[in-house]
């Protein structure tokens, strides 16, 4: 069989930005059935997401969440476990950060106060992960039963845990007290304030930094170590990892591990760098759009970076939406929903036609360049 | 090339400029093929030829992108099977497509049922079933779930399934791939009542024997395009070679007598049982001189697989002990995969794709598989990606990897090349013992060659070869000692210069032959 080399720059950023474009074509048809013209639609999402420091720095706060929740789904998938527990992981994350910052905030200086917090966010997700992980292990249980639900085990675990024993006396709303203000992560426009820099008050904090220091971690474990080197081994073809003399049971859970601490890792950006408190569904889905940012993003650092940007902009772009128009909220969840359907579920329609446009246009180029000489 | 331009002869099937591509694929170039009514017709090439994606556009699995299909003469759109069927195509695929637990005529029938009632259509179907069997001696139990019968019945099976609903062009793809000799043997009967009654029959394989032993025309294909028809009475297993590669072939081992030394590796009383509480291996003992191959023949799924999995450290011992590099492995003393590794012992899986290989890694990761926590390959906390191009690099040139990219992704490298690669890698770490598991499944005539001077080359550089395969002619070349499996058990031992297919195949059958028996006595005298 003869094989032309299609370059990678074809499948890996033409493709799904083919895609996004479908994406936005029916978006733009959702738009015009609701007497919206898609072309403001859109002026007024990219205003709302990116129009001001306002807007953007909700745009990119929201984009570190994602971050976080995407690489958490993306460590475990590539050892082909679909750890979508991210919810719950992140939740009991905000444990860990939430219990170091009530106990040793104001009382340590923050310099050794982050450490912690970023320890007991990761532990806390890791533990929350190592029971499926060890269930999927040992029992063969398996993850994506075992994750979703430790995910409602989670969520009342918290609720308890907040009603019954982090809730201040005499407080009526169900959440913790508030932290320390030397427990917080700095805001981006109060450091942007202090060097002369004017921004608007928007939630970005320094945990962005943090969501890109782990991005680029993960990049290097899943493809430069030996470590990560098993994991792909496992989760593209057990039985070769299992010739190859990988012990499936130890991978399979230090994989859900490095999963779940970063979920937990979350919680650094909600509740240390924005809420200050343990809050009751303070997740509230972001866990859950992680799978869909790793799908989006093919799993790599880089794509999930982009693909966290991409529903970053959604999520404020599209609350900006709803705000101009008075069109109901859950238009947000229609325009995800249609980029998951067209980037992840019908990614294959496109990539043939894709595939094909490009060597019928190389042929064409050939053709031209050869007439020229 | 003889012309088939003889036009008192009918056509069953002409094809005219076949084309089809997927996506970057170039699967069938402008293909052309006549097949005469009422002849055995061979389809040769080697893997990725386009023999399958050929039969599928027949078929109607596919559609063409460009050409025609003539059927009996007349131009057909073949749109899916059911119009195939309905001109009277039958195909019988590599992979049984049988309902394991429902009878031979439960399985005939389905699909092809009549009216509402099953009872009157299988009355009607045991009477037309009991007509073709006899025609053409495919003699099947009708009323016996099909799990329960030999491979060589299942394929009984198919090809009645075939003729009931009005075959009278018959596709095989690889038949005797998983027979014995002897059903085989049976089955070259059947093809030839078939074609006597007046029908087609297209077979697809890569076994030259076959095609010289049974077909009229061959045509062979190779990347994609037909390169030749000729009548097989006007050529011979050469030519025929020559045409698929490309190159000229040696289809003979040239290798020298063993000079087999002390004993590396023992197998003693090895019995294993699977989860299911079968007994998969029944008290297996033998032994592998250094400086000697010893090949294990059989039927797949006789116990050869689990035999290798135990000798490699990939399933727990549970029963006998394994004597290898001076250590002694039993129940209580296990290795890990990694650790058989290390005191010596390479293993070439016999599934390269299921095993051997990840396929979405490229060839330099693919190439450390099982070796990749060596120091060699490793910095201190990243892995020395330089290194390990560098080194893989270095091998595809010394073993002929082609092509010579390291980077490439390892699924994009054909079968032959991928087999090397596991080849190399298992070699390149100058083991003791070596275990070798179908060497060449699906792989290309030429690099068989290659691949079969290299297992000689270990073997006379002194290291202790287990050749397992289902060729027989590849065991009958490669092997010093030939050991035959049936049931987990050993049937036997022939020497090579005694062994021929007859006396293997019946062993194959668990039925010692006399010469053997007499052999054995002798040695045990």
């Amino acid at each position: 069989m003869s094989q032309q080399r299609i370059p990678a720059w074809v499948t890996v950023i033409g493709v799904p930005l083919v895609n996004i474009l479908l994406a936005a074509i029916v978006s733009g048809f959702v738009f015009m059935y609701l007497n919206i013209s898609p072309i403001d639609a859109v002026k007024t999402m990219a205003y709302g997401a990116f129009g001001s420091s306002y807007g953007w720095g909700y745009t990119l706060y929201y984009t570190t969440s994602f971050i976080f929740t995407g690489l958490a789904v993306a460590v475990a998938f590539h050892a082909s476990l679909f750890n979508i527990g991210g919810e719950g992981q992140a939740y009991v994350g905000a444990l860990g950060v939430g219990l170091v910052c009530l106990l040793l905030g104001g009382k340590i200086p923050f310099l050794l106060l982050l450490p912690l917090s970023i320890i007991a966010g990761g532990l806390f997700g890791a533990l929350w992960a190592f029971i499926p992980a060890w269930l999927q292990a040992t029992r063969g249980s398996h993850v994506v039963i075992t994750t979703i639900m430790f995910n409602f085990i989670a969520a009342s675990f918290m609720a308890y845990l907040l009603v019954e024993v982090l809730k201040p006396e005499g407080s009526m709303a169900v959440e913790s007290a508030v932290f320390h203000e030397a427990s917080w992560i700095p805001k981006i426009w109060e450091l942007a304030g202090t060097m002369g820099i004017k921004m608007q008050r928007s939630p970005l904090n320094l945990s962005i930094i943090w969501a890109l220091i782990c991005s680029v971690f993960v990049y290097f474990f899943i493809w430069r170590t030996k470590w990560g080197y098993e994991i792909r081994s496992l989760g593209q073809n057990a039985s070769a990892a299992e010739y190859a003399g990988i012990n499936l049971n130890k991978t399979i859970i230090m994989t859900m591990l490095i999963s779940g601490m970063l979920a937990g890792f979350f919680a650094l950006n909600v509740v240390q760098g924005e809420a200050h408190q343990i809050k009751l569904s303070l997740v509230n889905g972001m866990g859950f759009t992680g799978i869909a940012v790793a799908l989006m993003g093919r799993n790599h650092p880089i794509g999930i970076v982009l693909a966290s940007l991409l529903f970053g902009f959604l999520y404020q772009g599209g609350g900006e939406l709803q705000f101009e128009y008075g069109v109901d909220p859950r238009i947000i969840v229609v325009l995800q929903g249609l980029v998951i359907l067209f980037s992840g579920a019908l990614e294959h329609m496109t990539k043939h036609p894709v595939e094909n446009a490009y060597l019928k246009l190389s042929q064409l180029v050939g053709k031209q360049e050869a007439k020229g000489a | 090339m003889t012309a088939q331009t003889d036009v008192a002869v009918q056509m069953a099937i002409e094809l005219r400029g076949i084309d089809k591509r997927f996506g970057a694929v170039h699967a069938n170039k402008n293909i052309d093929l006549k097949v005469e009514k009422g002849t055995i017709h061979g389809i040769v090439g080697e893997n990725g030829a386009g023999k399958s994606t050929l039969m599928s556009i027949i078929y109607g699995f596919y559609e063409a992108d460009k050409g025609e299909i003539l059927i009996d003469e007349k131009v057909t759109k073949i749109s899916d099977s059911k119009v195939a069927i309905a001109s009277g195509i039958g195909m019988v695929h590599q992979h049984f497509m049988l309902i394991q637990n429902f009878t031979a005529l439960e399985n005939v029938i389905l699909g092809a049922e009549s009216g509402m009632m099953l009872n009157v259509s299988m009355e009607k179907a045991r009477k037309e079933l009991t007509r073709l069997a006899s025609e053409y001696g495919l003699d099947v139990p009708l009323d016996v779930p099909v799990e329960q019968l030999s491979v060589g019945m299942q394929q009984r099976i198919e090809i009645l399934k075939a003729l009931y609903r009005g075959a009278r062009i018959l596709i095989l793809d690889e038949p005797t791939g998983v027979l014995t000799p002897q059903e085989a043997e049976h089955l070259f009967k059947v093809l030839a009542a078939l074609k006597e009654q007046g029908n087609t029959v297209i077979i697809i394989t890569h076994k030259l024997q076959e095609i010289m032993a049974v077909t009229d025309n061959v045509s062979i294909m190779r990347r994609g395009e037909m390169v030749g028809h000729v009548k097989t009475a006007e050529t011979n297993r050469e030519q025929l070679a020559e045409l698929m590669v490309g190159r000229k072939v040696l289809l003979r081992v040239n290798k020298t007598e063993a000079k087999p030394a002390g004993t590396l590796l023992k197998v003693n009383n090895l019995s294993w049982t699977d989860s299911a509480g079968v007994l998969r291996l029944d008290n297996v003992n033998f032994n592998v001189r250094a400086g000697e191959i010893v090949g294990i023949a059989g039927v797949s799924g006789n116990g050869q697989s689990e035999l290798l999995e135990l000798l490699s450290g990939i399933k727990n011992i549970q029963h006998g002990s394994i004597e290898v590099s001076g250590k002694t492995l039993d129940e209580n003393h296990q290795l890990t995969p990694s650790e058989v590794r290390d005191i010596g012992v390479a293993h070439i899986p016999e599934d390269r794709h299921k095993m051997g290989l990840v396929n979405s890694f490229a060839a330099d990761e693919a190439f450390i598989l099982g070796y990749h926590r060596n120091d060699v390959y490793n910095a201190k906390l990243l892995m020395d990606q330089a290194a390990i191009k560098n080194d893989c690099a270095e091998k595809m040139e010394k073993w002929d990897v082609r092509p010579q990219d390291p980077k490439l992704k390892t699924a994009n490298f054909s079968g032959g090349n991928q087999q090397k690669l596991v080849i190399a890698r298992e070699m390149e770490q100058s083991p003791d013992v070596l275990l070798v598991g179908q060497p060449t499944r699906g792989v290309d005539i030429g690099a068989i060659e290659s691949i079969h001077n290299r297992i000689i080359e270990m073997r006379d550089a002194g290291k202790a070869v287990l050749l397992v395969s289902v060729e027989l002619e590849e065991i009958m070349s490669l092997a010093d000692r030939i050991l035959v499996m049936f049931d987990g058990k050993i049937v036997g031992e022939v020497p090579t210069d005694v062994a021929n297919e007859q006396i293997l195949g019946l062993m194959m059958a668990n039925i010692v032959p006399d010469e053997v028996k007499a052999l054995q006595k002798e040695a045990h005298s």
